[in-house]
């Protein structure tokens, strides 16, 4: 179970960008963590896998906590080690690497299951068969990313983060890699989703944590949450009443919403 | 005739050390983004280091002789000599960790320009050793076949061609699988995407460090190569070996392309005919080239390729998806 609890980050020794920050990803389960842009999302994948340095970011509270244990301050490669990875946003395939190569760089850290991971991920996606020795670079978009889930499941984890996986793909797309996840979650993965497509979240998670100027607003069951009546006017486009005049509302303004989870700890 | 092909034979020795050094730019430039300019230094102190172990037998500020050595007044054999070529290259890639963990290191996230700076440091903190080093003459690194040479149909070939030849082809297959290793392919993806790298897991720290470690091994390999009887001056370790490394190695790795493995040794040899067939056949025309015209025929070619190629023959091409 990874548990985040009153994360604060601050860029460049200025910035804050997570304000007490807490989630909670059981294990077996599928999390969805949405929010608009600026929310913090990615920063939240950044701290929780160890990233912030290369973007000069920094925790300054907080905890973030894995199975027991404490690994808000571990290097990278020792957290994907313990069992987390990520897919980033944005995909970043290795383009000048083929697809195999991509493949092994997401086993570095598990050398003794590479084999039986890179069956795993071939039978997942069997577009990637066919294009074994292409180099990334060339692929399409919705390739890039199935490479991109692929060599995140290399490293065999038990916790997968997904930061934007549906980002600039086609409908279709966005529905096969919703599959993906429903079918990695199914054989016992624990799931983080990240997304801005919150009708795809939601529709699969377990539960949802809403985010809005890096903290949680809103959290709950994720069928809960898709049948309410705010998520739908604020992240499914979906208005009631006169917003002829009233215009975009934030989530701050819905009073009763606002709160902070754990703060006193 | 016999000029050509000792000329041919030439060029192609010349151009695998070429090779070696440019190989040793590539790894660091390609696991690290930044061009090594304390290469010459740093390689020379590597062959010091050759002669001091073979020759001296052991380190005139320390206690010790090396067991190994051959007894006084001879030379070591060719098994033994490998040997200690083994040993130094060692050290070499030693010195390759060391400097990495000390300069590098802690620089990285700051611009490659500043990085390019601190190996330029490096190079002239390096340098007082290597004129200490050779302050009262030329010193030999003990060559088993020494200026020994084959003669066939009358012309003469050294010895030290066909051990340079070996040498490179070895480096090169050597680097060649590497790149298809594990290790290999996670510096490659560093140098592509050093954040994703790391979310991968890849130990971003450790893959410089062998960047580093083999980078001065074939650095100094190249060195080594480079101290053999034809080459100037006389098969000995010398100062030489500074600007070799700025006015040729840099031309040979442009040429080829930064970061490219082929590259590199395609460049090594294309600068190297160039050089010394221009050095050979247009020698009637020196009063009007001008003497030393031949150093000046690689950069032309340079010019003249990169108009064509302008990342270099085999250099990357930026992947863009249309």
């Amino acid at each position: 179970m990874l548990e985040v609890a009153n994360l604060e980050v601050v860029y460049n020794e200025v910035i804050l960008v997570l304000r007490g920050l807490s989630i909670e990803v059981p294990e077996g389960n599928i999390v969805a963590l949405l929010g608009s842009n600026g929310a913090g999302k990615t920063t939240t994948s950044r701290a929780i896998t160890g990233l912030l340095d290369n973007h000069e970011g920094k925790v300054t509270k907080g905890s973030i906590t894995w199975n027991g244990k404490d690994i808000t301050h571990t290097k990278p490669s020792q957290i994907v080690q313990s069992g987390i990875a990520q897919v980033m946003e944005g995909r970043r395939c290795f383009g000048e690497l083929t697809v195999d190569e991509n493949l092994a760089t997401g086993a570095f850290t598990n050398k003794a299951g590479q084999k039986k991971q890179y069956e795993r991920v071939m039978e997942l996606f069997p577009r990637l068969q066919e294009r074994r020795k292409q180099l990334a670079g060339y692929m399409s978009g919705g390739e890039q990313q199935m490479l991109a889930i692929g060599r995140a499941l290399m490293a065999e984890p038990k916790l997968l983060i997904l930061d934007e996986p549906s980002l600039g793909l086609a409908p279709l797309l966005v529905q096969q890699v919703r599959d993906v996840i429903k079918e990695l979650n199914a054989d016992g993965m624990s799931i983080l989703l990240i997304e801005q497509n919150a009708m795809m979240a939601l529709s699969i998670a377990d539960y949802g944590y809403i985010m809005e100027n890096g903290k949680v607003v809103m959290d709950g069951d994720g069928k809960k949450l898709l049948g309410d009546d705010d998520v739908k006017e604020f992240y499914l486009g979906l208005h009631q009443g006169d917003d002829e005049d009233s215009g975009r509302k934030s989530f701050k303004d819905v009073k009763h919403y606002k709160r902070r989870k754990k703060w006193a700890s | 005739m016999i000029i050509f092909w000792q000329t041919l034979a030439k060029a192609i020795a010349l151009g695998s050390i070429y090779a070696i050094m440019g190989l040793s730019f590539v790894i660091i430039f390609k696991g690290t983004q930044v061009l090594n300019f304390a290469a010459g230094a740093l390689s020379m102190a590597g062959a010091l280091f050759m002669s001091i172990l073979v020759v001296d037998r052991g380190f005139p500020f320390l206690p010790f002789t090396n067991p190994l050595a051959p007894a006084d007044g001879e030379t070591a054999g060719l098994a033994l000599w490998i040997v200690h070529l083994v040993i130094v290259l060692m050290i070499a890639a030693l010195m390759g960790l060391v400097i990495e963990r000390v300069a590098i290191r802690p620089m990285v996230g700051q611009p490659l320009f500043a990085m390019a700076v601190i190996t330029l440091g490096l190079e002239i903190a390096i340098r007082p050793f290597n004129l200490d080093a050779t302050a009262i003459s030329g010193r030999s690194i003990g060559v088993p076949w020494g200026t020994e040479t084959w003669e066939i149909g009358g012309a003469i070939f050294p010895k030290s061609y066909l051990a340079a030849v070996v040498a490179a082809a070895i480096a090169f297959v050597a680097v060649f699988f590497f790149y298809r290793s594990r290790f290999g392919v996670a510096m490659r993806a560093v140098a592509f995407d050093q954040e994703a790298a790391m979310a991968q897991g890849i130990n971003v720290g450790r893959v410089f460090a062998i960047a580093w470690a083999l980078g001065a091994a074939l650095a100094v390999l190249g060195a080594i190569f480079f101290a053999m009887s034809p080459w100037p001056p006389a098969g000995t370790v010398s100062l030489e070996i500074h600007p070799i490394w700025v006015f040729r190695v840099l031309p040979v790795i442009i040429l080829g392309g930064l970061d490219s493995v082929a590259g590199a040794v395609a460049g090594g040899l294309i600068i190297a005919i160039f050089e010394i067939f221009a050095g050979q056949y247009l020698s009637q025309w020196t009063s009007i080239l001008g003497p030393g015209y031949s150093t000046i025929v690689p950069y032309l070619v340079m010019l003249v390729v990169l108009l064509v190629r302008p990342y270099g023959l085999f250099g990357t091409e930026e992947i863009r998806r249309v």
